[in-house]
């Protein structure tokens, strides 16, 4: 007899044999003929530059670590979520274990809430926008020809 | 024949064996042709006929990508780290596979005497399963795009892990909304109290909302699929990729929209139960006897569900078909600053709802409350002066 685990570790056995058996496959069939070009980084077709460890923009880094925080969060919030709504809990408390439960986690999701309000504030969930720039252009033929244009057509 | 199924029973070992099975291949099958329906949705959406050459209606054309991915050479870059490079694709397929196998996708079969359930594996944490599974997702995006060794693809890959930990936050906490009301983490209790047409959606609006949404991004799907957005990035994650690696990674996007739209289905849209089951089933056994009576209306479930899982996958192509890709920093602030705090709002009035003892009504006029709420402040909201091109 299976436990519930050991079915898990059966699928994950086939997933991987599936897996590998496709990967053989292939492997068999394909055409082996690597060259030095086919083997270059692509980089839009020109030979690249420099490494391609480049340095990222660092909000990334932020966002991870704010979702580290409030994940670990969430672990706490699925057990409470399965107790919540229990009946025997609540005819043994007269009903006050709903109220009671629901009160301390409040109390704990303001506090991730503070968190989140903090960071925000903070300006750490701000991305880099695309600035819209009014052109300072100035052209040697008047705004009002064009209208007289656009008006010519308007009129056919 | 009989000692054999009474030996098959006492195992279940052999069952359990052949369901995994016929689910992957289902799995597997029902990717390859979204990969088709995809071509045809696009097609007709865009009013032209999709691919149509390969058999009846373009219905080989699966099956001729299949034997490109196969026959295609496969090189590995001299700069990229061969391990890593080969292990990022195995494990996106492999979390992706291992995702459908804890659905329900029908109640159970009576074979020789004994239920036997359609649902690979039936752990009682199956929602926590899931979500587990879904986020290692990430590292298979991750180490490819890591072990590529291209600009373009490390690009791709932190922007798809941003995203996929941003959003797996609100997802997580739309769950939490649904396990409140059901008290149990098995997706097929979950289901079960779905029966008929008690079905969650009617309870949980706003919450089957942000756990689409939510899966959407999951899933690198138009509207969210910067990751290997082609205008800016080449391929993404994936550029370095040719022949069965490729495929996997692509594979292992369909299967995840598979997977996705059926345990959105356990979730919101009552799994395999559907209006009137109950009369339907009545008839049946009534028809045919218990055994053969049962066995037919699980046949009947198993379509409901699948009719349901189709039209979610559907639902995600007729989206990227219409939508346009959104931009970095509106994905973010989409994430962080919508659906977090709307999905904090919805567990409270949920919880609220839940003990006021009128829990429609209660969830109900809560959301009503939030819309009003959020449209006040929205109509207050500080206004920048917008810049006026060409002024």
């Amino acid at each position: 007899m299976l436990s519930d685990f050991g079915i898990v570790l059966l699928a994950l056995i086939f997933a991987a044999v599936a897996l590998m058996l496709v990967f053989g496959i292939s492997w068999l069939l394909r055409p082996k003929k690597p060259t030095i070009e086919k083997l270059t980084t692509y980089e839009s077709g020109e030979d690249p530059i420099g490494n391609a460890n480049i340095r990222f923009n660092i909000r990334f880094y932020v966002v991870a670590l704010i979702f580290i925080l409030f994940d670990v969060e969430l672990v706490f919030l699925f057990p409470w979520a399965t107790v919540f709504g229990n009946k025997e809990f609540i005819e043994q408390t007269n009903g006050q274990w709903g109220w009671f439960t629901l009160v301390e986690m409040v109390i704990f999701i303001v506090v991730l809430a503070l968190g989140l309000a903090y960071v925000w504030a903070k300006g750490h969930l701000e991305w880099v926008k695309p600035e819209i720039k009014a052109s300072k252009f100035k052209g040697k033929v008047p705004m009002s020809m064009y209208e007289n244009v656009n008006k010519k057509y308007e009129e056919l | 024949m009989n000692g054999f199924i009474q030996w098959a029973n006492e195992t279940m070992f052999l069952w359990k064996a052949l369901i995994i099975i016929v689910i992957f291949a289902i799995t597997l099958g029902i990717a390859a042709y979204s990969t088709w329906a995809e071509r045809k949705v696009a097609g007709y959406i865009q009013d032209r006929p999709g691919p149509n050459r390969a058999g009846w209606g373009g219905l080989l054309q699966p099956l001729a990508d299949a034997g490109k991915m196969f026959f295609k050479e496969d090189f590995i870059p001299a700069q990229a780290d061969k391990w890593l490079f080969i292990l990022g694709p195995c494990l996106s397929m492999l979390t992706a596979l291992m995702s459908s196998a804890v659905v329900p996708f029908g109640d159970a079969f009576i074979i020789g005497g004994k239920a036997v359930t359609v649902q690979a594996i039936e752990i009682n944490i199956g929602i926590l399963y899931v979500f587990g599974v879904v986020s290692l997702g990430v590292y298979g995006v991750m180490i490819g795009g890591w072990a590529s060794n291209n600009k373009f693809s490390l690009l791709g890959a932190i922007r798809a892990a941003s995203q996929n930990i941003s959003y797996e936050l609100a997802m997580g906490m739309s769950i939490i909304a649904i396990l409140m009301m059901t008290g149990s983490l098995s997706l097929r209790t979950i289901v079960e109290q779905q029966h008929g047409f008690n079905w969650n959606i009617f309870y949980q609006p706003l919450g089957c909302l942000i756990f689409i949404v939510c899966a959407f991004a999951e899933c690198n799907r138009t509207p969210f699929d910067l990751p290997e957005c082609e205008t800016e990035l080449v391929g993404g994650y994936h550029t370095e990729y040719s022949s069965m690696k490729l495929g996997f990674y692509l594979f292992a996007e369909y299967i995840n929209m598979f997977a996705s739209s059926a345990v959105t289905a356990c979730l919101f849209f009552g799994g395999y139960n559907y209006p009137g089951m109950d009369w339907v089933q009545a008839q049946l056994v009534g028809a045919f006897g218990q055994t053969v009576g049962q066995n037919i209306a699980t046949f009947i479930g198993i379509g409901s569900m699948f009719t349901k899982i189709l039209f979610g996958i559907f639902f995600f192509m007729w989206v990227r078909w219409t939508v346009p890709r959104f931009r970095y920093d509106q994905l973010m602030n989409l994430g962080w600053k919508g659906l977090i705090p709307l999905a904090v709002g919805n567990m409270i009035i949920t919880a609220v709802a839940m003990l006021s003892g009128y829990k429609l009504a209660g969830i109900w006029i809560g959301l009503a409350v939030l819309i009003l709420i959020i449209s006040i402040f929205w109509a207050l909201r500080p206004r920048k002066e917008a810049a006026v091109l060409g002024a």
